[in-house]
């Protein structure tokens, strides 16, 4: 197993929490954070279940000190407050005592403020802050300043693999010796953008999703925020840190097969986990837990079904979705997983595909259905998006 | 590590830079506050039946993307990297414009589909069938440079022998009259327009028919205006360059009130050729990519326009070329190319 990228920190805003101790009591517990949409009055709220996030803009501006003329976007709120908690996890307080960086991923960015003030722009000088915070890396720059991280920041947009690939970056740079310190993730808030556009692709779904049902009726989006500080076997040494989990394998390939659809033999995603498979050096009866992509479409999760039975063969280990538990949270979904794979590995425990009732013709895989213990060293996270890219993560017991 | 060649640039402006048969030599002048790129004709690149559905950045990566692999015989890269600040920016409009004014009602998934920012790349390896490493970096004026960074790591590493990378980034309608309506309450504001294009390149480990080198790209978020001539030393000296090494400087002054980092650094330059380009491509997050397709330029022996040259103390031909960006006092960039 490669053990040279060590994660030393994580934090978390989802649905099923404000931290990575409420996240934690949720999966073992099995609840679910869908809901009806309470924070945009959109036409679409009684029509929807949504993962989002309990606090409101406000109340995350005074837990971070906020000045009352911030133009902190939501997505930038979330941001701030997750890594805030992987941080103070991570013990990091002081960024100029090793080459730190800063990876985020985002889908939507600004949009949150954008919709609701788009029409006002040109007349309101009031709102007018919001046009600056509107591209996808200013809420990345907000979160730095916040921090004082002003080396190597960048953002990533690969659409709902954006966090997976932040991480993938993070763990080359530190492994090609470019940074000590990086702190990785995603952060995407809820909007009407992007409730109507997943509507209007007709794969929303009217109840809590079912990822790997037959009858499966579309997904349930969701806003989330979650970073990892990720750190050098050098850093973790000198410092004395504790390793919650290393970044020991990961692979990004394309399915090249259409911008929004995957092919049915899931050829992007068995490339990208053949490839994670060969930079962690594990064999695939290694793996002890899969936390699937299972967005609960009729299209990926057959996709993704067949991609699963190609790299496992007849030797699939237990898997699930934790989409049920935090919706679809788009670009923030790789890292919510991330953390979510690595309290498997630190509880020892396969977490509930809820809502599952009924195996899929065309495979008849069978995911866990309810919370299982098991020795967990390994766990594989798979992350698809648009435009063809298939992300695979592999995060190894230290 | 492995070197980093630089084997085709290709740019898409709003200058004659896309036809370099023959290479520019008439600069047009924009007094108008926004520009658009001078449009090649997409279908020599793309299917007209695709053409009609995809927005001008999908049009402009695509089609330089497809001239940079051709120039390079790459059919196949190891990698698709692209940068984008805005992204899709006019798709975006379009899904916004109709969620808002339809009150989420009777909407069509097409523009939605093509807003995300990843579409450019996702594109290009649909056209190309390519299943290779694919990403895109959205952070604001160092989307380019952080494309470029991940391109090298590529190939440093070995991970990609030949990699394709690019940034794009298009006008849009609304949004970007916003930005100027803001820009225009700032003293002094950007005086340059705000433009589009796209620029991109093959990178390779490989040195048979490489036009210059990749020597180092740095992003900063924040540098002061007291620390940037240090960290612009430091940066040239942990690439072992002398100062008096550097034959040209390309940066990307705007007439803002932020051109003194620029101002600033020219007096550490007192023998080196000082260029700008924003003056005639315009304004936008992925502009230095045309500093990327200039310095290449240079490196492989050709001749820019004179009106591009700030000072000239007639440094060629050219063996070392620094390119320094910032936008706003932030994001910044230092981007160093050499001969091969």
């Amino acid at each position: 197993m490669n053990n040279e990228v060590a994660i030393t920190g994580m934090g978390i805003l989802s649905a099923i929490g404000n931290s990575v101790q409420e996240n934690r009591r949720a999966l073992l517990s099995s609840k679910s954070g869908l809901g009806t949409l309470k924070h945009i009055d959109s036409n679409h709220k009684n029509a929807i279940k949504v993962g989002e996030v309990s606090l409101t803009n406000s109340e995350i501006v005074k837990r971070l000190n906020l000045s009352e003329k911030n133009n902190f976007t939501r997505t930038a709120l979330l941001g701030t407050l997750a890594a805030k908690e992987a941080m103070q996890q991570a013990k990091v307080s002081n960024y100029s005592d090793y080459k730190t960086g800063f990876i985020s991923a985002t889908t939507v960015g600004g949009m949150d403020m954008t919709e609701n003030h788009w029409n006002q722009f040109a007349s309101n000088s009031e709102v007018q802050k919001y046009i600056s915070s509107h591209n996808a890396g200013d809420s990345t720059e907000k979160i730095a300043d916040y921090f004082g991280i002003t080396d190597y920041v960048t953002t990533i947009s690969t659409a709902c693999s954006s966090a997976a690939n932040a991480i993938m970056l993070g763990a080359r740079l530190l492994k090609a010796g470019k940074l000590d310190r990086v702190i990785v993730g995603g952060t995407d808030a809820l909007s009407k953008f992007t409730i109507n556009g997943f509507k209007s692709l007709m794969i929303l779904s009217e109840s809590n999703c079912k990822p790997f049902d037959a009858n499966r009726s579309g997904l349930n989006l969701g806003e989330a925020a979650a970073y990892l500080v990720l750190e050098s076997n050098k850093v973790v040494a000198e410092q004395n840190k504790k390793v919650l989990a290393y970044v020991s394998g990961y692979g990004n390939a394309n399915d090249a097969f259409h911008q929004t659809a995957s092919s049915k033999t899931g050829e992007g995603a068995f490339l990208a986990m053949e490839k994670a498979l060969k930079t962690a050096t594990l064999n695939a009866t290694q793996i002890s837990y899969i936390n699937a992509h299972g967005t609960a479409t009729q299209n990926n999760d057959l996709s993704e079904s067949v991609a699963l039975q190609r790299v496992f063969k007849e030797m699939i280990p237990s898997f699930s979705s934790t989409k049920p538990f935090t919706g679809h949270t788009l670009a923030a979904a790789g890292a919510v997983e991330a953390i979510l794979s690595i309290i498997a590995i630190q509880e020892n425990k396969v977490f509930a595909n809820l809502g599952f009732q009924n195996q899929m013709p065309e495979t008849g895989l069978y995911p866990v259905t309810q919370l299982e213990n098991k020795e967990i060293n390994h766990v594989l996270s798979n992350s698809f998006g648009f435009g063809g890219n298939c992300t695979s993560l592999i995060f190894s017991r230290p | 590590m492995k070197p980093c060649y630089i084997h085709s640039v290709v740019s898409i402006s709003a200058q004659e830079s896309f036809s370099e048969d023959v290479l520019f030599s008439e600069i047009k002048n924009y007094p108008e506050f926004k520009v658009s790129a001078i449009h090649p004709s997409y279908r020599d690149y793309i299917a007209p039946a695709q053409l009609r559905r995809m927005s001008p950045a999908v049009k402009m990566g695509v089609a330089a993307s497809k001239k940079a692999l051709e120039i390079s015989a790459v059919t196949q890269p190891d990698a698709i990297i692209t940068g984008t600040g805005l992204g899709c920016i006019a798709d975006t409009e379009t899904f916004l414009n109709t969620v808002i004014n339809q009150e989420e009602q009777f909407l069509t998934p097409t523009a939605f589909i093509q807003s995300t920012h990843n579409t450019v790349a996702g594109q290009i390896a649909l056209a190309l069938k390519c299943r290779a490493y694919n990403t895109t970096y959205v952070h604001g004026s160092v989307s380019f440079e952080s494309a470029l960074i991940d391109a090298q790591l590529q190939i440093e590493t070995e991970e990609a022998k030949q990699v394709l990378v690019g940034c794009v980034d298009e006008l849009g309608t609304k949004f970007v009259d916003y930005i100027h309506l803001v820009e225009q309450s700032q003293q002094p504001s950007i005086n340059v327009p705000l433009g589009e294009g796209a620029t991109f390149g093959v990178l390779s480990s490989k040195q048979k028919g490489a036009a210059a080198v990749l020597n180092a790209v740095e992003i900063n978020s924040k540098i002061t205006i007291d620390e940037i001539t240090t960290k612009i030393k430091a940066f040239l000296k942990q690439n072992q360059v002398a100062i008096d090494e550097v034959d040209a400087v390309i940066l990307g002054i705007n007439g803002d009130g932020f051109d003194i980092y620029y101002q600033t650094i020219t007096e550490l330059f007192v023998n080196s050729d000082i260029l700008q380009f924003k003056k005639y491509v315009g304004e936008f997050f992925s502009a230095s990519g045309f500093a990327f397709w200039m310095g290449t330029k240079l490196l492989s022996g050709k001749t820019l326009p004179e009106a591009f040259y700030v000072k000239k103390v007639d440094k060629e031909p050219y063996k070392t070329v620094l390119l320094y960006n910032q936008f706003k006092g932030s994001q910044h960039s230092f981007v160093l190319l050499s001969q091969c």
